[in-house]
């Protein structure tokens, strides 16, 4: 393998399902988790580059991705548990109110 | 000194503020005293000046006053802020704050218990310091801004028992009607300043007279625009119809505004553009015509009037035909002497019309209702014994009105007489016609006012009124009696002091031929009267005498249909085209555009609303499309270059 | 057919399947799971990629602690039964439009891919990625990203704090 084309266009597929699981499932935690795999799609991109060029910052960047994940995962979890207990549903198209 | 100069106008306005912020906790006399001490505060500054100005040698008696104050400043407009201090202008404000002073204090009577008492004398001060400002400007831009004050008091004085709708239409239509005299005057201003290059007095008539020319046509043009203003301020044909409606607001208002002052306003500013109309004798053909036709058709319809207020007010018109007409012969001191002495005796007998309703309410508010209409002169009669104060001085002032000698009338109608038989003869025919007829009206209201008998209950219970109001009456009716002495003919007192305003004056020697003449006139006239009206009324519901003219007195009853032809022409085509503007054209067009905006916006933002259904996924999918055009877009371009 | 690429397909398919799975499952709970098959997956791949930290990064923290606040957060709401088709909200075209517009995007990205990296060969020069390498990177250029990284995690500890306290 002297090049990283598969690695990237496996990539673009992964953020394509990233993408359509977004769009198409309506309950919280999955569209969540759905954002979880468009990400990580993203970092698979970036360590492929790095990889072709020969250098370290590729990585850098998913590293701090890793990092603003965890901390979108905190509150986005935080956020999801809070609407749970006022509408008693994770499920978003009952979110159609700006009213809580 | 300039502060002495303008403190005749800053005095009234001291009195209206006063009573306007502090008018609300103070008592109707403390009002009344107020008001009425500004006035006669600033007629004795008046007369100072005029004291002092007649201890001066003759050419110095013109005074200009200017407050060093740059007014207006545009390009090549340039208006000072200054006053006019010269025989003229003092003339006109002894009258103005003498006759002023005299209404306000006979207001304290009349208006009492009235509920806007506060309010009336706080018009009535403003009203005094615009015509101030009218008579003393030293240009013609500061004398419109006094003449369109004057218009903003009257407006609001007729209509000063708005309540009533009729005299809210009443003050309207005198609003509109000046408008279009304003029209001209603007205009005439306008064309001088686009002549001369400057307004004030001296500038324009310095140049003027440097022109001497006769009859240039842009100078006829300004003495006619200038004249415009003049016949509707001062009620001339054709725009004579508002002052008759004017009389719609309290007497003493109709005294002071609409006889003695504001309404001469369009004499006094041709005597003081005379340099003007000097220059375009056909101009003042036009004046003197026209001033004429006013005399002869006011007095002519004062003949049929019922109403006490309504005779008076023709009277005017005729009476102001007759100043009118006299400017238009170059008769400068005549008009303003006639001005003076009709100042007094029409004052006077307004006034004294005032003390006639007055007395004839007595029993309405007694019983608390109006059964009677307390102007209308056939429920009169026989008042002459119910109220004597007021009896004698309305004799005087009738006598001084119809020219008797030698009350005061007879002085200076004689004197517009002469100079209209000397320049133009017409003129003298239509005066005479005019003066008898004045003659006749006057014998008609003595005889149905006070003599006979009483013909309603209001009559019967008339009093006289109290001394606040017969007082004034009193120190007019001296003044309507002895004034005519003030211009002797063959002495002229009072056109020699003028004459350095007016440019130049003669005194005419009395001619015997002419003033027998008018005065067998009149005294035929009055007897005239007598003998038709003397038992013409034996009750209120009688017929007038002169119906069997028909339509003769249709014709003049009606006030010559030139109401009505306003009514049926001007006024039918305005609503005919405000009609069609409110019908057609703001319905269907301008109502239709903006329906048409908001049906459209309405329509738009209902087919896009379904866009914004609140639901975060279809949010992300227009995202997605949005991503995946932009990309598409950004390929594309890449492709292309 | 070498033996790297070999490998790469088995695990590009194991990771397309477990992403499919994540869309398609009806429990909460095993999408969670299907994901975090994905995550190994990707973590091999950094392997491969010459990335061995952050592949053991990738397995701890995203698919161990992350996933694991996931699925502790499924089973305390209890919502791991999800919801049935398309019901009431009226959204019909939301799942054929998505599903098209995915693809668009995926056409755009591979056109990309192929016209401009295609056949781009990988640089011969191999650097060193262990953690030593990795940590001289971020205590040297990339001290302060790094620093700012520390303040936002402590935000968004607060946030979390703050967000789920009982009022």
């Amino acid at each position: 393998m002297n090049t990283v084309s598969p690695f990237v266009l496996l990539s673009a597929l992964l953020f394509t399902l990233g993408v359509i699981g977004v769009l198409t499932r309506r309950n919280a935690i999955l569209i969540f988790m759905s954002i979880e795999l468009m990400l990580n799609s993203a970092n698979l991109a970036f360590v492929a580059f790095a990889h072709q060029w020969g250098q370290l910052d590729g990585q850098m960047f998913v590293f701090f991705v890793m990092a603003v994940a965890a901390a979108e995962v905190a509150v986005g979890l935080a956020l999801i548990v809070t609407i749970f207990r006022s509408k008693k549903s994770t499920n978003v198209d009952d979110l159609s109110q700006l009213k809580g | 000194m300039q502060l002495l100069s303008i403190s005749p106008i800053l005095f009234p306005l001291l009195g209206l503020l006063i009573n306007a912020f502090f008018g609300k906790r103070m008592s109707e006399r403390l009002i009344g005293a107020i008001a009425s001490i500004m006035v006669l505060a600033s007629f004795a500054v008046s007369a100072y000046l005029f004291i002092r100005a007649g201890a001066l040698p003759e050419a110095q008696r013109l005074l200009s006053v200017d407050l060093g104050i740059p007014w207006i400043q545009a390009g090549k407009l340039s208006v000072p802020f200054g006053f006019l201090i010269d025989p003229l202008s003092t003339t006109m404000m002894l009258i103005v704050t003498g006759v002023g002073g005299l209404i306000h204090i006979y207001s304290v009577g009349y208006m009492r218990g009235d509920a806007r008492f506060q309010r009336f004398f706080v018009y009535l001060n403003l009203f005094i310091a615009s015509m101030l400002v009218l008579v003393m400007a030293d240009s013609f831009l500061l004398m419109f801004v006094g003449w369109e004050l004057v218009g903003l008091c009257s407006y609001l004085l007729i209509g000063f028992w708005f309540s009533n709708l009729k005299n809210a239409e009443a003050g309207r239509k005198a609003f509109v009607v000046n408008r279009i005299g304003d029209v001209g005057f603007i205009l005439g201003i306008l064309l001088i300043f686009a002549t001369f290059g400057t307004l004030t007095f001296s500038g324009v008539f310095g140049k003027v007279t440097a022109m001497s020319a006769v009859n240039s046509p842009v100078i006829v043009a300004i003495t006619l625009l200038l004249f415009v203003g003049a016949v509707g301020k001062s009620a001339q044909i054709p725009l004579f119809v508002w002052l008759p409606d004017a009389m719609a607001g309290p007497t003493p208002v109709s005294a002071l505004i609409h006889a003695a002052t504001m309404v001469t306003a369009g004499i006094y500013m041709m005597t003081r553009a005379h340099v003007l109309y000097t220059a375009a004798p056909a101009t003042q053909d036009v004046v003197a015509i026209v001033g004429a036709l006013t005399a002869l058709v006011g007095g002519s319809i004062a003949l049929t009037q019922y109403d006490i207020k309504k005779v008076l007010a023709y009277s005017t018109v005729s009476q102001l035909g007759f100043m009118v007409a006299a400017a238009g012969l170059g008769a400068y001191v005549a008009s303003i002497f006639h001005l003076a002495m009709h100042a007094f005796f029409k004052a006077l007998l307004f006034l004294a019309a005032g003390s006639v309703i007055h007395g004839m309410e007595h029993l309405g508010h007694a019983n608390g209702a109006h059964a009677v209409d307390p102007q209308d002169m056939r429920n009169m009669g026989g008042l002459r014994t119910k109220m004597p104060v007021t009896f004698v001085v309305y004799v005087i002032g009738a006598l001084a009105l119809a020219g008797v000698p030698p009350f005061s009338g007879f002085f200076s109608k004689d004197e517009i007489v002469v100079a209209a038989l000397q320049h133009n003869p017409l003129v003298f025919g239509l005066l005479a016609v005019a003066a008898v007829f004045t003659a006749l009206y006057v014998g008609r209201q003595l005889v149905m006012v006070f003599f006979g008998k009483a013909r309603t209950g209001n009559a019967e219970h008339a009093a006289e009124s109290s001394p606040v109001m017969t007082i004034p009456l009193i120190v007019l009716a001296v003044f309507a009696a002895l004034a005519g002495f003030l211009n002797l003919p063959g002495v002229g007192t009072l056109g020699t002091w003028l004459a350095p305003a007016v440019g130049g004056y003669e005194p005419e020697a009395l001619q015997i031929g002419v003033a027998g003449l008018f005065t067998l006139l009149a005294l035929a006239a009055l007897l005239g009267a007598w003998i038709v009206y003397r038992d013409a009324f034996a009750k209120a519901a009688d017929a007038d005498p002169l119906e069997r003219f028909g339509g003769l007195y249709v014709f003049l009853k009606r006030a010559w249909f030139i109401d009505a032809l306003y009514q049926s022409v001007v006024v039918k085509l305005f609503y005919a085209a405000s009609s069609f503007l409110a019908r057609v054209f703001d319905v269907g067009g301008i109502d239709g555009l903006v329906n048409g905006t908001a049906v459209l916006v309405r329509n738009t933002s209902g087919a896009l609303r379904r866009i914004q259904n609140g639901l975060v996924r279809s949010y992300g999918l227009m995202m997605l499309f949005g991503v995946v055009v932009i990309v598409a877009y950004f390929l594309w371009s890449a492709a292309v270059h | 057919m070498t033996f790297d690429l070999f490998v790469f397909i088995g695990l590009a398919l194991i990771g397309i399947l477990a992403a499919i799975g994540l869309l398609t499952s009806r429990s909460a709970i095993y999408a969670a799971l299907f994901l975090i098959l994905n995550f190994s997956t990707v973590a091999v791949l950094y392997l491969m990629l010459n990335a061995p930290f952050l592949a053991v990064i990738q397995v701890s923290v995203y698919a161990g602690a992350i996933m694991v606040l996931f699925l502790f957060v499924i089973m305390l709401l209890g919502a791991e039964r999800l919801a049935g088709p398309e019901a009431k909200t009226g959204l019909l075209w939301q799942r054929p439009l998505a599903v098209g517009l995915g693809a668009l995007l995926l056409l755009q990205a591979g056109y990309v891919l192929i016209t401009r990296f295609g056949q781009t060969a990988v640089s011969t020069t191999v650097v060193k990625s262990g953690p030593l390498d990795i940590g001289l990177m971020l205590f040297g250029p990339y001290l302060l990203p790094f620093e700012v990284t520390s303040v936002l995690l402590l935000v968004a500890i607060v946030g979390a704090v703050v967000l789920t306290r009982n009022k």
